[in-house]
């Protein structure tokens, strides 16, 4: 009995991943054909930005206090407090920044776009669209997945900027560093090679977060229960998702560090 | 299942004179091992009132969605004003569906627009595949009036009560000014007034439009009010045919539970 049950669940879940590349795939097939939708896709845009503009500057500004005062501590120890702004910056930069980002816009964006689409399943609006002579998926799906994948490494780069403040502020009051000096150090001890892998990771992540939150709301089942569904998989699916991401990226980054 | 011998048909509508807008031949629909189509044939004639009733669950539903293409039937043949709809390409069917307004059952406003916005949509995409573009003002206006809702137009779907709802929804159903309306479950959820207002509304937008109209309903009130001819849909098939009064001085025990109180 339990053997079939776990059966049945690997099953699942392979068919969902089946299932989401479809998705991911029907995604490119359809949405660099025209008519495009640049309406909708600003307002998208605009949603998502100001939808997580607030959170991510909070989260980074807090990452970057904490991360700068757990820290400090120990780098006293041996000496090494002056190292503190190339580590805090390659820290953020390279990893924190981007994902911190990311989990908190999957929270936010990818439920939100989960229970929008999943309630417009249900209530028939997705269907009166398609009456209408619009292509829901190119409407719905392709302008938030496109939105998504634009503004993530726009709220990644203004989340660095707000964690590194928060760490110079540490720095400026409790090592007497100035703004100038940590900054510079900050930008000294960053290379292209830590700026491009993040960038790019940061699209992959924006495309992860409307790709689930769009697939689990576009399929919303079950009435209103499978609204709520849908935005509570979509957060869990894209978390998982972005670590994922977050590996293959780190693995692929390293090769090239290597050669 | 019945069989066509036991099918009360009453032609009311002479077939020969009128042209048929919609024709339905044979059609099949099953999801998974659920056949809820089991053969359904239908005809509706040019400026007709046809009401399909049927339980919940019955296929009604199923059987207007395959109507506009929304559901792809398993076998079977839709021809909508001389069109087969199985044989059209998206672009083809887009046209046809200008030609055809849709009244869902829970309205389907659009949440995040305006009522304008909800009017405007299918005009201005109808529009933008035409390569016309005019001023959508007059007949959001127009349309509107149509079903007393003119000063609802900058308000947002949620400060709509659920009468007006379905006012709005017909006012969107009738922007293009369609050749047939599909009304599926046009009174449901509403109180018996604001249904009895839905149905004049209906009533009004026949006379004032001359459209088709297939309602889908189980409100035996509704279908009293507005048929001309009904089709009472069991089993997947139109079992039992003809005008309201025909259906009602049936015998027939499977036709006899649709109108017992």
């Amino acid at each position: 009995m339990r053997t079939s049950q776990a059966t049945l669940r690997i099953r699942k879940f392979f068919m969902e991943i089946g299932e989401l590349s479809y998705f991911a795939g029907r995604f490119f097939k359809v949405g660099f054909r025209p008519p495009y939708e640049f309406k909708e896709f600003l307002r998208q845009c605009y949603n998502m930005g100001n939808r997580s503009l607030v959170l991510v500057l909070v989260t980074g500004f807090i990452i970057g206090l904490v991360l700068t005062l757990q820290s400090r501590p120990t780098l006293i120890e041996f000496g090494a407090v002056s190292w503190m702004p190339n580590m805090v910056g390659i820290s953020i930069v390279r990893e924190l920044g981007p994902v911190i980002t990311a989990l908190v816009c999957a929270g936010r964006i990818a439920s939100g776009i989960g229970a929008e689409l999943g309630s417009m399943r249900v209530t028939e609006q997705i269907d009166a669209m398609e009456v209408s002579g619009t292509n829901p998926f190119k409407f719905l799906v392709v302008t938030r997945i496109m939105a998504t994948t634009l503004m993530l490494p726009l709220l990644v780069i203004l989340g660095d900027a707000v964690a590194l403040y928060g760490s110079a502020l540490v720095e400026n009051f409790k090592g007497n560093v100035s703004f100038q000096l940590y900054f510079n150090t900050v930008f000294s001890a960053l290379s292209y090679g830590d700026l491009i892998p993040a960038t790019i990771k940061s699209f992959f992540f924006g495309f992860a977060i409307g790709l689930v939150g769009c697939y689990k709301g576009y399929y919303s089942k079950k009435g209103t229960a499978g609204v709520g569904m849908a935005a509570n998989t979509a957060v869990v699916f894209t978390s998982m998702l972005l670590f994922v991401i977050d590996f293959i990226a780190v693995f692929i980054s390293d090769i090239f560090y290597e050669l | 299942m019945m069989s066509n011998e036991k099918k009360i048909v009453t032609e009311t509508v002479p077939g020969q004179a009128l042209k048929e807008v919609i024709h339905i031949e044979g059609l099949y629909k099953s999801f998974g091992d659920n056949h809820v189509l089991n053969g359904f044939n239908m005809k509706l004639y040019e400026g007709e009132n046809l009401v399909v009733m049927g339980k919940s669950g019955s296929g009604k539903s199923v059987m207007i969605k395959c109507l506009v293409g929304l559901v792809k039937p398993d076998a079977g043949k839709i021809i909508v004003m001389g069109q087969d709809i199985g044989g059209l390409n998206q672009e083809a069917l887009d046209i046809l569906r200008a030609d055809i307004g849709f009244l869902f059952q829970g309205s389907a406003l659009y949440d995040s627009m305006t009522v304008r916005e909800n009017l405007e949509f299918p005009m201005r995409r109808h529009q933008k595949k035409m390569g016309v573009v005019t001023d959508t003002t007059p007949f959001v206006l127009e349309a509107l009036k149509s079903v007393g809702l003119e000063h609802t137009m900058d308000l947002m779907p949620e400060e709509l009560s659920g009468g007006m709802k379905r006012r709005v929804a017909l006012a969107r159903a009738i922007i293009l000014r369609p050749k047939i309306i599909l009304y599926d479950e046009p009174t449901s959820g509403l109180d018996p007034i604001t249904s009895k207002e839905i149905i004049e509304l209906m009533r009004n937008i026949q006379k004032e439009y001359g459209t088709s109209s297939l309602i889908i309903t189980h409100d035996v009130d509704c279908a009293r009010v507005i048929s001309e001819r009904m089709i009472l849909l069991v089993d997947g098939i139109n079992y039992a045919e003809g005008t309201f009064q025909d259906l009602t001085n049936s015998s027939d025990p499977k036709v006899q539970a649709f109108f017992k109180k």
